[in-house]
């Protein structure tokens, strides 16, 4: 969060777009639109400096319902879209938006390597567990025994566990949230922003439409039992052994981020050229 | 011993750890310290470290980034597998072997070639030199049979050695003192010395796509390109510039994407195979409207082919690989240092028409070293057109006459917008509705159709009623081929294309007007280049295809022959 503050500060409602979302009634991304626009009006943002850039899905339609710059790239990709601009332009606030099938399956990769490459953006992934924009295939994150059309009875292959993997990659701050608080899932936001280097927010967004059982997480989901660590190892086991259920920060690191664009030149073109004259 | 060569090549081989490259580096910097120009290119066996290698240097009075036909001198630091090289090492009855009988005898391959033999005690002679070490004696055998003189050598030896120098050159001298023994192959005094730089092809593109005002690279390690990237993270650093290492070539070209999206211009550097992986991104820089450069330095294909070797076989990727109708930008530098300007040109054309633009260089280029006359950059004028508030509401892809749209870049107050792989309207919002589909691709393929790029798309040279066609490295030698009908009288046309996409049927028309027979010069099996001719241009009278895959390199004899021929 580097973007100076030019003017009095803007309402959640400044950061919303006037596009219809192609999202489905009672779906949990609607709550992670609120909570996205809720966190930048609160950290004191301007539209044009903060950028919201993503890939393929239901979820990734966000960034042009927001009112900020916005990249909707390429299915799996978005990790690397995010990086670039924010490499290239360390002066924005770049947030990076997925989901379960986009980001950890054709993505899967990349969300690795931006883990350890800790570049300061934060990646905020919808999670339901499921394909929605191509109609309920199983994702990375479906329950082995999901039945689909795809995979009747269930594909029989555990799921992946995306927490484990970027605290294992080296993300430096690892959040869980649930789209049926925007509040909290705002105020997780905002933390993440504000924590230096990559950032990962997962968010459980129910799908409603192909996975309906997932109302019933909000009888599930409940604050984490206890306050985030910066130890690695502690933070390892208690992911290792929640159920998924666990709300809140859960691990904060201490990397430092990725450096981007230097400050100044320091030669011209010419002085290139003195390499290659005889 | 008459000096009345304009032209002498010779190669070094040997086994890994022998030091050929080496040597072979020195033998190019003496002879541009002689006032020569030289090309050095190189092959070797597919061992990581170690392995036979061979260093090919071309020395002349002249400019060229073409082989010769056949190579005067092959001298050996041993003989150890360089029979794999027979076919890269053409000798004729007029060519001399090098080598120490301690290593045995020439393979038959060569000798059979008429080549005589003259074996040096490269081992023996080394070991009269406190750290002396064979391969410079075999530097000074070289350099003394093409005539460098001695304080050429010594420049060079004390340039390019960090410690030893004086070993070094006392070893050189020993070798210069052998070739005084031997029937050489003097080089030509040189006309006055023009400006010139060493530099290899991949270097050359470097510094044009910093030209062009590159200052975000993300790339992914490939052979033949991996030196591109290696030149460039250093230099981008100078210029206020970075280079990110990605996780792979769809990281790359997704990276470059969002640093160009947040108005900084921005290319990677990849070979066929990560090409490959690239095409569905290049696909969102044409309908996002997010330029992009990709240097495509090629090698032998498909798959993981003949990674170290060169080949002229992605052109169709290139040109159509992309799905959908995806209106983009292809250039092919024709020169070594047309590298550079070709570049540059790349660059500045993905900025001004907001386009995804392919370089097609090849590992040939990429990876050879010459001396070229410092290239003569024109005064062009590229940016990209970028948008502010005017209090409208903001239209990205607004429909203009030209196709380009003025661009917001993210920080711009008033018109933020989402850059969008999703088929749209004027102001950006997806749309699927069959009008929009329409007058955007018509816009996107309008600002590529109307470009008009001068007398940059080709290069042309020659009169009368046989043309070459042909593009990238066949050009050099067949420029050689060229010049050499011209002495003898014959003038023919030679037309190198530059921009390959989009084709420029008019300007190839009036370049061929009065033209009876057609060659089409191309290095890939399947007639890619002829294939693209023969559906975008007309090609008058008659017309015949030469061709032939990688990695061997067209000698320019054999294109004098089909030109001439009555």
């Amino acid at each position: 969060m580097n973007a100076p503050i030019t003017s009095p500060a803007l309402t959640a409602k400044d950061f919303k777009s006037d596009y219809k979302p192609v999202w489905c009634p009672g779906c949990g991304d609607y709550s992670v639109l609120t909570a996205v626009t809720k966190a930048l009006a609160m950290l004191e943002l301007r539209p044009e400096n903060v950028a919201v850039v993503s890939g393929i899905g239901c979820s990734s339609r966000i960034p042009a319902y927001t009112t900020c710059y916005g990249f909707h790239g390429v299915h799996g990709r978005s990790l690397p879209a995010g990086t670039g601009l924010k490499v290239a332009r360390p002066d924005l606030t770049v947030l990076v938006a997925s989901g379960d099938g986009d980001g950890y399956s054709i993505g899967g990769n990349h969300f690795l390597h931006a883990c350890r490459r800790n570049v300061d953006l934060t990646y905020i992934v919808m999670d339901n567990h499921v394909y929605g924009m191509t109609k309920g295939q199983p994702s990375p994150t479906t329950e082995p025994d999901w039945s689909s059309k795809l995979a009747p009875g269930g594909t029989g292959v555990r799921e992946f566990h995306p927490l484990v993997i970027a605290l294992a990659s080296g993300a430096n701050f690892i959040a869980r949230a649930f789209s049926g608080d925007p509040n909290g899932v705002a105020a997780l936001i905002v933390e993440a922003v504000r924590h230096p280097g990559f950032s990962f927010v997962e968010v459980l967004s129910p799908c409603v439409t192909f996975r309906p059982e997932q109302r019933g997480w909000k009888e599930s989901a409940r604050p984490a039992p206890v306050a985030y660590t910066d130890d690695p190892a502690r933070a390892a086991r208690r992911l290792m052994t929640d159920d998924g259920f666990n709300i809140g920060v859960l691990y904060k690191g201490r990397r430092a981020p990725f450096a981007g664009l230097p400050a100044a030149p320091t030669h011209s073109l010419a002085d290139l050229e003195g390499g290659f004259r005889l | 011993m008459k000096a009345n060569h304009s032209s002498v090549s010779v190669a070094l081989a040997g086994s890994g750890g022998a030091g050929v490259m080496t040597a072979g580096n020195m033998l190019l910097e003496a002879a541009a310290a002689a006032g020569y120009y030289g090309l050095m290119t190189r092959t070797s066996g597919p061992q990581i470290r170690g392995g036979e290698a061979a260093a090919m240097v071309r020395v002349s009075t002249f400019a060229t980034d073409a082989q010769d036909d056949r190579f005067q001198v092959l001298a050996a630091i041993d003989w150890q597998n360089v029979n794999r090289f027979a076919t890269e090492l053409p000798l004729g009855p007029e060519s001399i072997l090098i080598g120490d009988q301690a290593h045995g005898e020439p393979p038959e391959v060569f000798t059979k070639t008429g080549a005589r033999y003259f074996p040096v005690p490269l081992k023996q002679l080394a070991g009269q030199v406190q750290g002396g070490w064979p391969n410079m004696i075999a530097l000074g055998v070289l350099a003394g049979l093409m005539g460098l003189p001695a304080q050429a050598l010594e420049a060079a030896i004390n340039k390019a050695m960090k410690k030893g120098v004086e070993a070094g050159i006392a070893a050189a001298k020993l070798g210069l003192a052998q070739a005084a023994n031997l029937d050489g192959f003097k080089l030509k005094e040189i006309p006055a010395k023009s400006s010139r730089w060493l530099i290899t092809g991949n270097e050359a593109a470097g510094y044009g796509a910093l030209r062009g005002g590159v200052r975000f690279v993300a790339a992914y390690p490939i052979t033949p390109a991996t030196e591109l990237l290696e030149w460039l993270s250093p230099a981008l650093t100078k210029v206020g510039g970075t280079l990110v290492q990605a996780e792979d070539e769809l990281a790359s070209i997704n990276m470059a994407l969002g640093a160009s999206y947040g108005g900084v211009p921005a290319l990677t550097a990849t070979s066929g195979p990560g090409l490959s992986l690239m095409i569905e991104a290049l696909g969102l820089g044409v309908t996002a409207e997010v330029p992009v450069v990709v240097v495509d330095v090629m090698r032998t294909g498909p798959s993981t082919g003949i990674a170290t070797k060169s080949e002229q076989a992605d052109l169709n990727i290139a040109l159509y690989g992309l799905h959908g109708d995806a209106p983009h930008i292809v250039i092919a530098p024709n020169s070594l240092s047309d590298c550079v300007a070709a570049t540059e040109w790349a660059v500045g054309l993905a900025e001004s028409l907001q386009v995804p633009a392919i370089v097609l260089s090849d590992q040939y280029f990429g990876q050879a070293r010459a001396v070229v006359d410092v290239p003569a950059f024109e005064k062009k004028s590229f940016h990209r057109a970028k948008a502010n508030s005017n209090g409208q509401p903001y239209k990205r892809y607004a429909l203009t006459d030209s196709g380009v749209s003025p661009m917001a870049i993210p920080g711009t107050p008033g018109i933020t917008y989402t850059a969008d792989g999703l088929e749209h309207n004027e102001r950006g919002t997806p749309s699927s509705q069959s009008g929009d589909h329409l007058a955007q691709m018509e816009k996107r393929a309008r600002k590529i159709s109307q470009l008009d790029p001068g007398d940059a798309w080709a290069s042309i040279e020659g009169e009368g009623d046989v043309a070459l066609l042909t593009f990238g490295s066949c050009t050099g030698p067949a420029r050689e081929a060229f010049a050499r009908a011209r002495a003898e009288g014959f003038d023919a046309r030679l037309v190198s294309l530059r921009m390959l996409a989009p084709a420029q049927p008019a300007k190839l028309k009036q370049a061929l007007a009065g033209v009876k027979r057609v060659l089409v010069l191309e290095q890939n099996h399947s007639g890619q280049f002829l294939r693209y001719l023969r559906s975008e241009y007309e090609l008058p009278g008659e017309v015949k295809s030469l061709r032939r895959p990688g990695p061997l390199p067209f000698r320019p004899e054999e294109i004098y022959r089909e030109i001439v021929r009555p």
